[in-house]
């Protein structure tokens, strides 16, 4: 069986559009790191995609993927190590407690 | 003549100005005094024996066949604009030029020496000394200047320094507010020279002073008989450069700003505003003399302006309570004097070749010996000042008794001011006036009024202050001669000042280097003789005792006596035209330009800014899920955009 490009890309579509969801209406922090992840992942997955189409002997894309978990993993250390820090000083990962710095 | 000794004599005062500029903080007030001083002396040394060499060696380059050379010992290009704007930088060594390091290095040194004892107590003494060798750096340079371009630099520098002189004491309003008056001033007189420079330099092509005035009908064939307003623009050229000089040599009526540059300290007023750099405007005539010789307009403008100058003073002179305002006022008065006899040497005159030259020559000798006795009598005046701390001489009197030395020299001072023989004031101004008779018998008539003049008003000061009554507060405070640095440079002033007179100046600077023997003119010579005795009786009989004549000749004469004392409203004049007319009714309307035009559409960018800031504010509410659905839907609305505007 032949897949065509967009069986690929909708689930993609679908996995950022619930990244979106999930960042917008979670208020844990957490939980709304897991969704930040699902998009780059989406986003990771596009990467691949394209390569595989259009230009199906080459790796840049592969390679890029590569990079860019690699990175992402890095940056939710940094994001889970500032949740944490947050945690202990006010005892709470919501993200409506988080408005200190406003005032 | 190598290059060393000239340069060293610029670089020296130039290298003490950074070092008591840079360093100053960091020394003691004796080292810095001591530094000053050996500096200025050194300068002075190398400055004497290039004068010396320039009129004494005989060498081929300075003199031919009897006939005195301009030597330029350099000339390098400082900056190449373009092809034909080229500025320069040399030394010009002329006679005028020599003479004038002599004077300038003299007088600075004798101030420098004089300061140690005058400034001793005051805040900033090393900044003092860091300021008066920037001045001497200045002055030196714009003497030696090679091309009006350099003269004009150096020119603003000198500028600069008063400015930074006058103000010294800039805890006081008056002397801050003294100093910005004489900056603009003479800036507001420069920026006519500029315009005369640029006006006459359009058509010379060069700025070289030896290429200009070795042949000035040159000059006049180059700008080729073109007019402007009814004059020729030669004329109008040097008309303007001459209001450079008018407003540095505070002619009438930028005169206003040397009376209140009195605020500076009194050796300053030694240096600047009697010696040399009041002296400039006469100094740039003698520069141009041969270009000013071929246009007869401006030369009779600078006459008929030191005329005027020079009565109006004198008479202002006569009625000055403040001792130093009324050696200012005569300082106004003598340079005025100065360029009347350079204003009536031309070529052509009666009398022959001898006499055509007769202005400039006595001029310049005026300028040489006015520099030495007018700097002895304003450091006579800061020894009196020192010595009863104040300026009046209503707080003076009697002090013959205690002040010997200062009294001694005061009175060289005021005998050769007035024209006294053998003083030296005597044979400059017999010279001058023996020129002015030569020219016409009405500037001669006028001038020796003007003479008797400065002899009563120098006279009544005098008296003033050593003889009329004494002061009883001496019995509580007994004034006395001042410290031997102070007394020094008076001492030797007063002993030039008896023998300058004796130089054989003419054969040392005439304005084309031909020699000229100096003889006395008999019926010259004696009727200025017996106008100043007469004037000196005046004066002594009026203010030697205390009396009532002064006080009867004030009630006999109100409206001219206290028009005099205000020096017939000149500031008011100032006042009331740049205050209430250039300020309040052509600035009005431009101040009403800017607010409205200008202002209002800047004032408008910022409220608009303001106002829809404050509409969008709520965007930022620091809700971060808010901002990414904003920018979630920002981004899909772009999409929608791009794909719309792709199909």
């Amino acid at each position: 069986m032949n897949l065509d490009i967009l069986w690929y890309l909708v689930p993609s579509v679908i996995m950022f559009c619930c990244g979106v969801y999930g960042f917008v209406t979670r208020k844990n922090m957490i939980a709304m790191l897991v969704s930040l992840e699902l998009m780059l992942n989406s986003a990771d997955l596009n990467f691949a995609i394209f390569n595989r189409f259009l230009f199906p002997d080459k790796m840049e894309g592969m390679v890029f993927t590569l990079f860019a978990i690699a990175i992402a993993a890095a940056e939710t250390a940094v994001a889970i190590a500032i949740i944490i820090n947050i945690y202990r000083s006010i005892g709470s990962t919501e993200i409506v407690e988080t408005n200190k710095m406003k005032h | 003549m190598g290059i060393t000794l000239p340069i060293l004599i610029l670089a020296m005062p130039f290298f003490m100005f950074l070092l008591l500029g840079l360093g100053g903080v960091k020394m003691s007030r004796k080292v810095a005094g001591v530094l000053g001083i050996l500096g200025m002396g050194t300068t002075m040394t190398l400055a004497y024996i290039v004068a010396f060499t320039y009129f004494f060696s005989g060498d081929a380059a300075f003199i031919i066949d009897g006939v005195r050379q301009q030597f330029q010992v350099f000339d390098v290009t400082w900056l190449a604009f373009t092809e034909r704007l080229v500025v320069k930088i040399g030394f010009l060594l002329d006679p005028i030029s020599a003479m004038m390091l002599v004077v300038i290095t003299t007088i600075s040194f004798m101030v420098h020496l004089y300061s140690w004892g005058y400034m001793e107590s005051e805040r900033g003494f090393q900044r003092y000394y860091a300021f008066l060798n920037l001045f001497s750096f200045s002055m030196l340079g714009l003497v030696v200047a090679t091309n009006i371009f350099q003269m004009y630099i150096f020119w603003e520098l000198v500028g600069v320094s008063s400015f930074l002189l006058i103000g010294f004491f800039y805890r006081l309003p008056s002397a801050v507010s003294a100093s910005k008056k004489a900056f603009i001033v003479t800036r507001f007189a420069d920026l006519g020279f500029l315009l005369g420079i640029l006006t006459l330099t359009f058509f010379t092509d060069t700025f070289n002073f030896v290429d200009m005035t070795s042949n000035p009908m040159n000059v006049l064939a180059q700008t080729g008989g073109a007019t402007f307003m009814g004059a020729s623009v030669l004329t109008w050229a040097m008309v303007l450069i001459f209001t450079g000089g008018m407003g540095k040599s505070a002619m009438l009526p930028l005169h206003i700003w040397l009376p209140d540059a009195m605020e500076g300290p009194t050796p300053v007023s030694a240096l600047i505003h009697a010696a040399t750099m009041v002296v400039a405007g006469v100094y740039l005539v003698a520069r141009m003399f041969p270009v000013y010789c071929v246009v007869e307009a401006s030369m009779t403008f600078i006459t008929v302006v030191g005329a005027i100058t020079a009565f109006y003073a004198a008479v202002v002179a006569c009625t000055q309570i403040d001792i130093k305002r009324v050696l200012a006022f005569s300082t106004i008065s003598q340079i005025a004097f100065m360029m009347v006899s350079l204003g009536v040497a031309r070529d052509g005159m009666p009398g022959g070749e001898h006499y055509s030259g007769l202005g400039y020559m006595a001029g310049m000798f005026h300028l040489f010996t006015h520099a030495m006795f007018k700097a002895l009598l304003f450091l006579g005046a800061g020894a009196l000042i020192h010595a009863v701390h104040s300026n009046d001489y209503t707080k003076m009197g009697g002090l013959r008794k205690y002040m010997p030395i200062t009294h001694w020299t005061f009175l060289i001072g005021c005998l050769a001011i007035a024209g006294i023989p053998p003083f030296s004031g005597f044979f400059s101004k017999d010279e001058m006036l023996a020129a002015m008779f030569n020219n016409n018998w009405i500037w001669g008539a006028w001038m020796t009024m003007v003479a008797g003049l400065t002899a009563f008003y120098m006279f009544r000061l005098y008296f003033l202050i050593f003889w009329w009554e004494e002061n009883p507060n001496y019995k509580h405070h007994r004034p006395h001669d001042a410290p031997w640095q102070m007394s020094l440079p008076l001492i030797i002033l007063a002993a030039v000042s008896v023998v300058a007179g004796f130089i054989p100046f003419g054969e040392l600077v005439t304005w084309n280097g031909v020699s000229y023997h100096i003889h006395l003119e008999a019926p010259v010579a004696v009727t200025s003789i017996i106008v100043a005795l007469c004037a000196i009786a005046l004066a002594a009989k009026m203010y030697m005792r205390k009396n009532t004549l002064p006080e009867k000749f004030r009630k006999a004469m109100p409206g001219l006596w206290t028009a005099a004392h205000h020096r017939f409203y000149w500031d008011e004049l100032y006042i009331f035209i740049t205050h209430k007319i250039i300020f309040g009714i052509i600035c009005s309307a431009i101040a009403w330009f800017d607010r409205h035009v200008i202002d209002a559409t800047m004032d408008g960018f910022a409220k608009v800014t303001q106002k829809v800031s404050f509409a969008i504010r709520g965007l930022q509410g620091g809700n971060v899920q808010a901002y990414v659905l904003w920018y979630f839907f920002g981004a899909v609305a772009l999409a929608l955009i791009t794909w719309i505007c792709l199909l």
